[in-house]
């Protein structure tokens, strides 16, 4: 038995240590907007906060977590899709299929918490999650718009 | 009218009761929601309105991204005069299809058909909603209906000022005959099709709330994990089941046909750690010796053979223009294996018990997925269903071939009662793709001694993606996709240029690695194969390539009017930037008119960078201009992918890439500024989600030229040393 804080709650799990986080959040904690795209850190679709910083839960074990890092998904980034990201996400109609988006949204979130008003050489270093579908630039151009907002320190 | 819709989902329920455990409250897509709940009259097949005016669309294609669920949902709205904030959507499913006669047509999402095929008959659908929603206002009135108009979702009789919304008249509507004759609104008057709408799916992708088919979750619910031979073709020779049985979570391990193995366990990763550990010895067949080599050889043997050749494109005499020509020009292409590496790996869920088969699945047809779970289950069509979900990336993939949708319902059959869900890795989703077909190809142009082009040989050698899923569809063994784009006339993918003499033939190279429909398809090689040898006779004919090209296009005045589009807007002919080359591209395909441009750095050490890329496309039409846009530039992160770095090599017989660490795609940093230019000429419906996938690449090949004098024949780019000469 594990102890996870996930999105503000304290949650217990039970899997085996091994189990990658991504798989525990979906699996046992029940949460599936974070996606499995890889399984090896290269997709960035299972990308979630850990105490603030964009973390590849596909690629951290159980054992790795402890009960006090505070975890946030994508169902915790904000209550009702307002964070500033979503928000400008909704405004350029960044998303066609969707699959990667959470994992996108949840980096772009780390990304304007550490650097408000981001370059674009910062958006092209921090943003190497792949989308097969090609938002690429909505994506850069929905993380200026939640940088021009200037309230993305949230998340 | 609803009668199929509640009888399927009654039938379902009745069904799950009948299974025990499973109850009403958990949260599924199910379809045919708002018929089946019975308050909501279902108006035509296509339009249900709810009492509070909330109207439901019904969408028979599959959304996957590429926004056709908004884009017909706009050309329903358009004809029925709703009031477009209250528009929902909803599939039915390929079971109510098959019960009430196919009302609903194709469901089938592919080829950028989406829009352009069934646009007809679901405007129609809309006109015929809101006419009967107008008499039975006018009946309720004792007016004519030719008195009453409807716009906003409201009906109005303007001689007494009555209004009525169409959710009041809507349970009396339903009881009408539909109308005969349907007049469709002229597309310069559309108010709600035609314009930059914002999705509709856009909200739930925002939150995670959106259930993709990897995340359904449903009571009592399996999870498997499978592994099938790694060499096309091989078998399972064994496995023992014993070294893994008590490992935590493993229910079962599962033989699925004669190739295959899969463990179910409480949760997916329970069931991909024990089939990891699982030792299975494979049977490789016979064609475990077969490599990228070998394979190269064979259709390299197909550039100059007469065997298994067939025309698709014959003007004149050829071979006899190149052999009197005054100077001839020769270049051998080719194209590789690539897989459609969607971001959803491949899955589905199943609930199979003796007297009925269920199957929840991300598709792009839902009638190929439901005749898939027929023949696994061995139930007849009416005794299965299929629920469809939005698609997390299909690309091709999920549309032809339903290999895991079999592979699910087998694995089920062995668990009468218990849903199943089957997820692929990624290292099964990239070992067993239905690829990109590989071809070579060869050209031979024949100049005057004033450069122009008297004849052309194009003679492509390789695989028929036909012959691989379709081999019924082969005319007299001939693949007629092969020629996308390169066909003499028609509607669908006709070259562009008018040459005296031409023979364009296949020669067809089948391997054992199966292809697949894969987005772009034939055209984005052919493109390629075409569009760089333009740019290399213009060369040779010391031309530029746009006035080369011109030169032949006057009888080809929509090919010419997007390249001049391009032309335009990229700035031909007036000096680029510094250190910055541009290079030109056209075709014609799924049913659109397309060009690009692309201007192009290559730095000493020879790193390419693409600045920015000019897209024009003609589809005829343009349903919604901003949807249009977010797919020619999703379509050129494809085509870069696949041109910088798109390759599935073969050694003992299996695909060597397992994942996106050695089959790497574009990322955010490599995406060049895309200007999308939309040319709608009207009088014909072509497609947008795949025509410009295929100017991307030459046109950067050709940039590359012009940057340092390489003439790049075979892709992907990550081979060649781009530093110049």
């Amino acid at each position: 038995m594990a102890t996870l804080n996930v999105n503000g709650k304290v949650v217990e799990v039970s899997a085996d240590e091994s189990t990658p986080l991504l798989w525990v959040i979906r699996e046992h904690v029940g949460l599936t907007g974070t996606k499995y795209g890889c399984g090896v850190a290269q997709c960035g679709a299972c990308t979630v906060h850990i105490d603030g910083q964009a973390v590849r839960s596909c690629a951290v074990p159980l054992s790795a977590v402890t009960p006090e890092q505070k975890i946030v998904t994508i169902e915790g980034l904000s209550p009702d899709g307002s964070h500033p990201v979503q928000k400008a996400w909704l405004a350029l109609d960044v998303p066609q299929c969707g699959f990667c988006q959470p994992g996108m949204i949840m980096a772009a979130a780390a990304l304007l918490s550490q650097k408000p008003r981001p370059s674009d050489e910062d958006i092209n270093a921090e943003m190497t999650n792949i989308c097969r579908c090609g938002t690429y630039n909505r994506v850069r151009a929905a993380i200026k718009l939640a940088a021009e907002g200037g309230e993305a320190r949230r998340g | 009218m609803t009668t199929a819709l509640e009888l399927s989902r009654r039938h379902f329920l009745a069904g799950s009761a009948a299974m025990g455990g499973l109850s009403l409250g958990f949260h599924v897509p199910f379809a045919g929601e708002a018929a089946a709940q019975g308050a909501a009259p279902e108006i035509n097949a296509w339009v249900v309105v709810k009492p509070d005016d909330t109207v439901v669309v019904r969408i028979a294609r599959s959304e996957m991204g590429q926004g056709t669920l908004t884009g017909l949902a706009q050309l329903v709205a358009e004809e029925l005069e709703c009031d477009w904030s209250k528009v929902t959507t909803e599939y039915p499913t390929p079971g109510q299809n098959v019960a009430r006669n196919r009302v609903w047509g194709s469901f089938s999402t592919g080829g950028s058909r989406g829009i352009r095929e069934s646009q007809d008959y679901v405007r129609k659908g809309g006109a015929a909603a809101r006419m009967m929603l107008i008499q039975a206002a006018a009946n309720q009135w004792g007016v004519p209906a030719s008195e009453c108009t409807a716009a906003k979702s409201v009906i109005s009789h303007a001689a007494s000022g009555r209004t009525v919304t169409f959710g009041q008249v809507a349970a009396a509507a339903a009881k009408l005959e539909p109308p005969k004759d349907v007049t469709l609104k002229d597309p310069k008057d559309w108010k709600i099709a035609g314009k930059p709408l914002k999705r509709l799916d856009t909200a739930d992708k925002l939150t995670g709330k959106q259930v993709y088919g990897m995340d359904l979750k449903l009571p009592g619910m399996l999870n498997a994990a499978i592994k099938d031979c790694p060499v096309f073709g091989g078998k399972v020779k064994s496995f023992d089941a014993a070294k893994i049985q008590s490992m935590p979570g493993v229910r079962k391990v599962v033989p699925v046909g004669d190739s295959a193995v899969a463990v179910v366990a409480d949760t997916w990763w329970q069931a991909k750690t024990a089939l990891d550990a699982l030792p299975i010895v494979w049977d490789e067949g016979p064609n475990a010796k077969v490599s990228s080599e070998t394979i190269a050889e064979m259709l390299k043997a197909g550039l100059d053979s007469n065997d298994a050749v067939f025309v698709g494109n014959a003007v004149g005499d050829a071979r006899a223009a190149i052999a009197t020509a005054a100077r001839t020009v020769e270049a051998i292409y080719s194209y590789p294996f690539q897989n459609h590496a969607c971001m959803e790996v491949m899955n589905a869920t199943a609930l199979y018990t003796p007297e009925r088969c269920e199957v929840w699945t991300p598709t792009q047809n839902g009638e190929a997925a439901l005749a898939a779970a027929s023949e696994a289950s061995g139930l007849p069509i009416s005794k299965c269903d299929v629920h469809k979900i939005h698609l997390g990336g299909g690309f091709g993939r999920r549309g032809a071939v339903h290999d895991w949708v079999r592979q699910v319902v087998a694995i089920a059959k062995e668990m009468p009662g218990t849903p199943v869900k089957l997820i692929w890795s990624r290292e099964e989703d990239m070992l067993h793709g239905r690829y990109h077909p590989v071809t070579q190809c060869r050209l031979v142009g024949a100049l005057d001694a004033s450069g122009n082009l008297t004849g052309l040989h194009m003679r492509i050698s390789g695989q028929s993606i036909v012959a691989g899923i379709f081999p019924q569809n082969l005319q007299n063994g001939r693949d007629t996709v092969v020629f996308q784009g390169l066909n003499p006339t028609g509607p669908e993918a006709a070259i562009g240029y008018t040459i005296p003499n031409l023979l364009i033939d296949h020669a067809m190279r089948n391997t054992h690695v199966p292809p697949g429909f894969w987005r772009g398809v034939n055209l984005n090689h052919n493109a390629i194969y075409l569009e760089c040898f333009m740019d290399e006779l213009a060369h040779a004919a010391g031309q530029d390539p746009l006035a080369f090209r011109r030169k032949l296009m006057a009888h080809h005045p929509k090919h010419l009017a997007v390249l001049n589009a391009v032309a335009e807007g990229i700035g031909w002919g007036s000096p680029a930037p510094a250190g910055v080359y541009r290079g030109l591209a056209q075709t014609m395909g799924f049913g659109s008119y397309v060009a690009g441009a692309a201007e192009v750095s290559v730095s000493d050490d020879g790193k390419l960078k693409i600045h920015r890329i000019v897209a024009a496309t003609d589809p005829g039409h343009a349903v919604n201009p901003d949807q249009i846009a977010a797919q020619v530039e999703g379509s050129f992160v494809y085509g870069l992918s696949a041109c910088l770095y798109g390759e599935c090599t073969v050694k003992d017989g299996r695909i060597e890439q397992e994942n996106f660490d050695t089959y790497n795609v574009l990322r955010m940093d490599e995406m060049p500024k895309v200007e999308t230019i939309i040319l709608p000429s009207g009088g014909f419906w072509g497609g947008v989600g795949e025509p410009t996938i295929a100017v991307a690449a030459p046109a950067v090949l050709n940039a590359i030229f012009a940057a340092t004098g390489k003439r790049i024949r075979s892709l992907p780019l990550k081979h060649h040393d781009l530093r110049r000469a």
